[in-house]
């Protein structure tokens, strides 16, 4: 943990960040009203009359709002608390029509749990979780349409969130950011939420505060909505140096709410939360508790799909995997899903490792380049099984192969196809080699004495000049014998 | 008087509702009153007596997740004091 | 004359065909335009009016008639109708018109009534006198014989005012209310009316105007325990629309009203003798008593301990519920906005020019009471009360099938009268704020005048959804009576 430490002018600090990560749970209607949760709408055509608060409207909870908060808990070991209580958050603001927001306080539907930490040198950490609960939405507010007027748009208002607090174990930016993509891989996993951070599906309050290690908490600031991993890590660097430049210069830190400039890479006082928010919780009249049926939770845990941290033990237990590519395959359920159908197609097993390395590599190279995902690769797991088999049956030398990977990618056609069409095959037939081979070593004498020489090194170069001669199809090996044996 | 005038515009500050000057007093004098007659309940044994959460005894009910609402700007809109372009506008505010 | 007839007269006549719903909604219009000076409506119909009595007629004339087909009715400005400007009695929802029809007036609709328009209420339900309304007072058609208020106009109670001086005045034949501490219950009571307000959770609260969540119910008034039970009928049932609304099957409240009280055990809660409680009101009770004694119950002393709390207990609990209710009245959008440079000023100026006195009083107390480090000491000790309070019903309850109480500790007041003490006025609802906080069923019935001929109504309070029983003792109550005084017609 020493390397997290900041150097100061008077020492060492201590950066410790808590992090409130509020995803917008994978649901058709709102959690409250029946208006559509859909992205990019006109302004207002997603809201009910519910959302905009007009008099006399009630609220109806979704109960795929409360069954995917409950998944969620759970994919976080966490607690269930099977009796839950909705309160009101009482202050005003244009995109909050109610003038409160419906959350949980007091009685959180989920208690404490664990995220485990993948540290960049294989090694792990588990930061606690204190609690997830329900709540609305707010609208959305755009400042900068004119030059005197805020416009609103609701929207947004009334989908449903999941609020996870962690308690103040991280302690860089880096830790943060790692947290943050850790978090969206397991809501990903579960399907509780789309983990799409540009969309605001996905965006975290983060809590920052220094000290001396070992010394009492600092004051902390609240930084809000940061909505991507870059801008956690960057918020946090930005605002941990302040903190100390501040304290370093004799002054103290303001507990506030704060606003990252994702353009200036800095942290600034948010105005409009100046003022002193006092809430006035109190349980919402509207609704009663949340009781849920400890049977159905227990049903849910059983149907809950492996999640990553099971999946990486899994993947290095039996496959034999690095930790590290482990973790790089698992973090999207979707790269996983992929990774296993090239390795074991229906009980038929192949090589993991050479399938993590051309997952890992070839294939996340090439979708990289060419801005895709995983699932719109146009290699399919089963094509690129189909290519390992090839490589595995000596038909392709890996030379070969990537130039047929290549053509599978532009065409979206499987290997086999693309060999015969090409006559691709490799040639390992010693009679229809060693006409080449007397062809190289009679063109390059120089070589040849070379390695009689002693220089045995330069054989690599023979080796290419016959694969060059062949156009790549002669099986590597088979020449190297052949070479070896010419030579004497 | 407990309930001092600084505290009745901290409140009132709270509440969104602009007292003038004249107004202060009196309703800090007012709200003195009826806080002092509440402080009754103060004698009433609660010791372990759950607060009520709910008048009616039944389970909160849980509706389907369908789309069931919203598709009607203009309803939304209608009433509103100013809109422009399908949006509500406020006067600006500063983050 | 036609507006003499009761609702379920009004009905035999339509289905019968001796009168049209056209005359009747015809007459009561017209007796709405002569009766101006009581300001019982805040919004007028009378084409919507006619519109639905000619849908009525047409359905009647089919024999498809509803249960409330051709009913002339006003309803209290406190629910949202489509179309309808709604006010609540408030400034702050200046020129709001509801793009939507509350649950409980869209039943009556469905059930063939027709809306005579907006009855007049104290604003955002908060009063007991009518006198907080931003659209001027309700004046009750009753008029003191002697005695200190002969010669003024009076109070007809409130929330409901507009609604029960409609009623009482011949009007309109039924009318809806809304009952958070007695608004129904107390103007029933001081216009010499029935009005009852039914378990929470009976009625949908969805598309009502708000004041206090956990204890607004609507429900109604008419002249007759009878009407009052055909109206409760149309307008209760589950509505999935409202979190708290009970999906319990709703009886047919008109069909065993005639039962009678024979065995039926009724208690008289000895917490209600209340000091300086008028001895008319006193001699009152103790004949309602003797009355259902005469038809076979059995009168049963119990015990509710902590009545004496009900009050401050609400006073609470309601004004911490209407400050977060009312924070949606923000000028943004819908209703009143004043413009200021920004946007708290914004807020601050609609606010303060919207909502009248006792609106912010109320919204000041419950903001204070939930405000950091008071939540526990008023907030949660109230809902620990109220508890409480719920449970001294629990308790009584195993001793009686309903309890017998005054309404209200007086008979209507001067219009003016106690205005400057708001605790005086908050005592009117002494007796209707227990059943209140618990939830419990509860209908006032006119049984009696004081001593200078205004008329004194009797309480029954009944299990959470037995209004049956309520009804039907109240009906032996109503039958014993024989309560046949009216307010002098207007000229
Ligand atoms: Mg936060
Ligand atoms: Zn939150």
């Amino acid at each position: 943990m020493s390397d997290n430490l900041i150097q100061g002018e008077t020492g060492a600090w201590e950066v410790v960040i808590g992090m409130e990560v509020h995803a917008q749970v994978a649901s058709k209607a709102k959690l409250f009203s029946g208006a559509s949760t859909a992205f990019g709408a006109a302004p207002n055509s997603q809201v009910s009359l519910v959302d905009a608060a007009m008099p006399g409207m009630l609220p109806v909870i979704n109960a795929e709002c409360v069954r995917q908060a409950v998944l969620t808990g759970l994919g976080l070991k966490a607690a269930i608390n099977l009796v839950s209580v909705f309160d009101r958050k009482n202050y005003f603001y244009p995109d909050l029509p109610s003038g409160y927001q419906i959350s949980q306080y007091k009685q959180p539907i989920v208690g404490e749990g664990v995220l485990v930490l993948d540290l960049k040198d294989g090694g792990q950490r588990a930061i606690a979780i204190e609690r997830l609960h329900l709540e609305q939405d707010a609208g959305k507010s755009l400042h900068d349409q004119h030059p005197s007027k805020t416009y609103i748009d609701l929207n947004r208002a009334g989908a449903a969130l999941m609020e996870i607090v962690s308690k103040p174990d991280l302690r860089s930016g880096e830790e943060a950011a790692a947290y943050l993509e850790k978090m969206r891989s397991i809501l990903r996993y579960i399907g509780s939420c789309d983990g799409n951070m540009q969309e605001g599906s996905m965006r975290a309050d983060v809590n920052v505060s220094v000290r001396k290690p070992g010394g009492p908490l600092g004051t902390r600031c609240e930084i809000k909505n940061v909505n991507s991993l870059r801008f956690v890590r960057q918020a946090v660097e930005y605002e941990a140096r302040r903190q100390i430049e501040l304290l370093e210069g004799g002054g103290t830190v303001t507990q506030e709410t704060r606003l990252f400039d994702s353009g200036a890479g800095t942290t600034r006082t948010m105005r409009s939360k100046e003022e002193a928010h006092d809430y006035r919780y109190f349980p919402d009249p509207d609704l009663l508790p949340l009781e849920l049926d400890a049977a159905w939770v227990e049903k849910l845990k059983a149907g809950l799909p492996e999640l990553p941290d099971e999946k990486k033990q899994r993947f290095v237990g039996d496959y034999g995997l690095s930790a590290y590519d482990a973790g790089v395959l698992v973090a999207e359920r979707a790269t996983a899903d992929f990774f296993e159908t090239v390795v074991d197609p229906k009980g038929k097993k192949r090589d993991p490792k050479q399938a993590a390395n051309w997952v890992l590599s070839e294939l996340f190279g090439r979708l990289h380049k060419d801005g895709k995902d995983i699932a719109q690769s146009p290699v399919s797991a089963e094509n690129l099984g189909g290519l390992l088999d090839l490589l595995a049956d000596a038909t392709l030398s890996g030379r070969l192969a990537k130039d047929v990977f290549a053509a599978m990618f532009d065409s979206r056609r499987p290997a086999a196809d693309i060999v015969a069409e090409r006559g691709l095959k490799q040639v390992t037939d010693t009679g229809a080699l060693s006409a080449a081979v007397e062809q190289v070593l009679a063109a390059n004498p120089t070589q040849v004495a070379q390695y009689r020489a002693g220089q045995t090194k330069v054989i690599g170069f023979l080796v290419g000049q016959v694969m060059k001669a062949t156009s790549g199809k002669a099986n590597p090996q088979a020449v190297n014998a052949l070479l070896h044996k010419a030579l004497g | 008087m407990a309930l001092d005038e600084a505290t009745m515009r901290k409140i009132a500050r709270l509440a969104r509702i602009r007292l003038n000057d004249g107004e202060v007093k009196p309703f800090a004098a007012e709200l003195d009153g009826l806080l002092g007659w509440i402080e009754q309940l103060s004698e009433v044994d609660t010791a372990g007596v759950a607060p009520m959460t709910s008048v009616v005894a039944m389970k909160l009910p849980q509706r389907a997740d369908r789309v069931t609402d919203g598709g009607d700007a203009a309803a939304i809109l209608a009433n509103a004091p100013e809109t422009v372009d399908g949006y509500f506008v406020v006067p600006k505010v500063v983050e | 004359m036609t507006t003499e007839m009761t609702l379920t007269q009004a009905r035999a006549a339509l289905a019968q065909r001796k009168i049209s719903a056209r005359e009747l909604t015809t007459a009561h219009l017209a007796a709405i335009e002569n009766a101006k000076v009581l300001n019982a409506f805040i919004t007028l119909t009378a084409e919507r009016a006619l519109a639905m009595a000619d849908a009525s007629d047409a359905r009647l004339k089919r024999g498809e008639g509803g249960l409330l087909e051709g009913a002339p009715l006003a309803i209290k400005d406190l629910f949202c109708t489509q179309g309808v400007r709604t006010t609540a009695g408030s400034k702050i929802l200046d020129g709001f018109t509801p793009p939507y029809e509350s649950t409980v007036s869209a039943k009556l609709w469905q059930a063939g009534a027709v809306m005579l328009g907006k009855a007049n209420l104290d604003e955002f339900a908060m009063g007991s006198s009518n006198m907080t309304s931003a659209y001027g007072p309700v004046i009750n058609p009753w008029k003191a014989k002697s005695g200190p208020a002969k010669g003024r106009d009076l109070v007809p109670g409130g929330s409901s005012g507009g609604s029960a001086s409609a009623v009482a005045a011949r009007l309109a034949l039924g009318a809806t209310g809304t009952d958070t501490g007695g608004s129904i219950r107390q103007p029933a009571a001081f216009c010499g009316i029935t009005g009852i307000k039914p378990t929470y959770g009976r009625c949908s609260r969805w598309g009502i105007v708000a004041f206090a969540s956990s204890l607004d119910q609507a429900g109604a008034f008419a002249r007759t325990v009878e009407d009052t039970a055909l109206l409760l009928r149309a307008m209760a049932g589950h509505d999935p629309k409202d979190s708290t609304s009970a999906a319990i099957p709703v009886p047919d409240y008109a069909a065993g009203l005639n039962g009678g009280v024979k065995g039926l055990r009724v208690g008289i809660p000895k917490e209600y003798r209340v000091d300086g409680m008028p001895e008319a009101i006193d001699k009152l009770w103790v004949k309602g008593a003797e009355w259902l004694k005469a038809g076979g119950a059995e009168i049963v002393e119990v015990s509710l301990p902590h009545t004496k709390y009900a009050l401050p207990c609400y006073y609470i609990v309601a004004p911490a519920e209407a400050s977060s209710n009312l924070a949606r009245y923000d000028g943004v959008r819908f209703g009143l906005r004043v413009p200021a440079d920004d946007l708290i000023g914004q807020y601050e100026a609609t606010r303060a020019a919207g909502f009248g006195r006792e609106v912010k009083r109320r919204i000041l107390i419950g903001t204070y009471v939930l405000s950091a480090g008071y939540y526990d000491a008023y907030y949660l000790q109230a809902q620990k009360v109220r508890a409480r309070i719920a449970e001294d019903f629990t308790k009584a309850y195993e001793r009686c099938d309903v309890i017998l109480t005054p309404t209200a500790p007086s008979a209507a007041f001067a219009i003016g009268d106690q205005l400057d003490d708001p605790i005086a006025m908050y005592l009117n609802d002494v007796f209707t704020v227990p059943a209140s906080l618990a939830g419990l069923p509860g209908i006032s019935v006119p049984a009696g005048l004081d001593a200078h001929g205004l008329p004194l109504g009797l309480q029954l309070l009944g299990r959470a959804f037995d209004e049956t029983t309520v009804l039907r003792a109240a009906k032996a109550l109503e039958d014993a009576a024989a309560f046949t005084h009216r307010p002098e017609p207007l000229p």
